[in-house]
């Protein structure tokens, strides 16, 4: 059980993937015009990072080496139909709203990246939990960007007004240069965050350690992992 | 005619006024990650235009063909993807064998667009949108396009502003970030073209 709470707090918090390791940008900037939609996009990835490591971790003993990324992505992309088709049937207005991105959940790099880092190489259960921990600490951020951007370009939050009378919305925000200066201050927060803890000498190399870093290491992390034979595996 | 028009409308409005990095946040990770050289940048330009128009005939060809045709439409992100990972290694070999010029300018940015996100974002677009073979095949190389000149553009200035004094806490992607913040804001700039 101790397990299972330390892979919640590992993902909502220690290594939250879009605050801590800023993975799976595409997504984050796109849909978090509103908070309501962040958090759709958020349980949506949630539900398949969950049951896709939970059944990757089921047969990580039967998938061979080589054929592990297709077979993962085979998973992956199963559950994410699964989640499309239900959405389009109980949720048309969120399924609108979130359009192309629901199906490009696939090559989200988070979901992807548990395999491979996490799933693959632990049991069932721990697994599941870790799925669920990553998949509720991208929810959460991205409900948290999704709110702000909403309070500051619309002045509501879930359909609930609460800005004094004189405020004037920035509605910015809720467009596409928003979400750029939006990430761009929360990468600025990360680099504050990251030089103080440097120098106090802390390990702050988990910061920021996602793709929009630095492309050399999204092209080690997963690109290059898709062809299996060029990382070797321990 | 008028089928020309609505074709040149549609690169128009899918390369520029909906761009799909600056608007559609697509493909951010080369964007950001290649754009440091104009040079590198419009090699990955390069590629990326060839890979995804190339996806995009192929991804209509089958879902017009084997999918609507045997009423598994359902099936298409799991289709997609595949038959997208599948045709850039292929295209890789090919090249590697058969025009190996090319190869040598486009090779290192191939591996790179495997998980791009906007290669299979524009075979599920055309879906979508239901457009049909040739349309698709038009809005895939209009999106590319766009690409392109969005991170040309990046490079472009990145270049300009490489020894200027920044902020400590905004060096690297984040000054790279508001830059691309400022380029979305002049894109908007394109929605009164249509």
């Amino acid at each position: 059980m101790n397990k299972a709470a330390e892979r919640l707090y590992n993902g909502i918090l220690k290594e939250n993937p879009t605050f801590v390791l800023m993975l799976g940008m595409c997504p984050t900037l796109a849909v978090t015009t509103s908070a309501i939609n962040g958090l759709g996009m958020g349980l949506a990835t949630a539900v398949v990072l969950t049951l896709s490591n939970f059944l990757i971790s089921l047969l990580r003993k039967m998938i061979p080496d080589r054929v592990r990324i297709p077979a993962f992505i085979v998973i992956i992309a199963s559950f994410v139909t699964v989640i499309e088709l239900l959405m389009k049937a109980y949720l048309p207005a969120l399924n609108n709203a979130l359009g192309v991105y629901i199906p490009l959940i696939v090559v989200n790099c988070i979901i992807l990246g548990r395999a491979e880092s996490y799933a693959y190489e632990n049991p069932p259960i721990p697994s599941l939990f870790d799925g669920l921990g990553m998949g509720l600490g991208f929810s959460m951020a991205l409900t948290l960007i999704g709110a702000f951007r909403e309070i500051l370009g619309s002045g509501a939050v879930f359909d609930y007004h609460f800005m004094p009378e004189g405020f004037v919305p920035i509605g910015i925000f809720v467009q596409a240069p928003g979400a750029f200066f939006v990430l761009a201050a929360l990468v600025g927060i990360q680099n504050v965050i990251k030089i103080k803890g440097t120098k106090a000498g802390k390990d702050m190399s988990k910061i920021g350690s996602g793709c929009t870093r630095d492309c050399s290491t999204c092209k080690e992390g997963c690109s290059s992992k898709f062809y299996g034979e060029k990382e070797d595996k321990k | 005619m008028n089928q020309v028009k609505d074709l040149l409308l549609l690169f128009i409005s899918s390369s520029l006024v909906s761009n799909v990095v600056l608007s559609q946040f697509l493909g951010l990770c080369p964007f950001l990650g290649v754009s440091k050289k104009v040079k590198t940048a419009a090699g990955m330009g390069t590629a990326v235009i060839f890979v995804i128009t190339l996806a995009s005939a192929v991804a209509g060809v089958i879902y017009e063909f084997v999918l609507v045709r045997f009423h598994i439409e359902y099936l298409q992100t799991i289709v997609f993807i595949l038959v997208i990972a599948a045709l850039v290694q292929f295209v890789e070999m090919f090249l590697k064998k058969v025009i190996p010029g090319l190869y040598e300018a486009l090779g290192v940015y191939l591996p790179l667009i495997t998980t791009n996100c906007a290669v299979l974002g524009t075979a599920i677009k055309n879906v979508q949108n239901e457009y049909g073979i040739v349309t698709g095949i038009v809005n895939g190389f209009a999106t590319a396009v766009g690409f392109t000149i969005a991170i040309v553009i990046l490079a472009g200035i990145r270049e300009k502003t490489e020894f200027n004094d920044v902020p400590e806490a905004l060096k690297g992607s984040a000054i790279v970030l508001v830059t691309a913040g400022l380029m979305a804001m002049a894109f908007t700039g394109f929605s009164g073209l249509i």
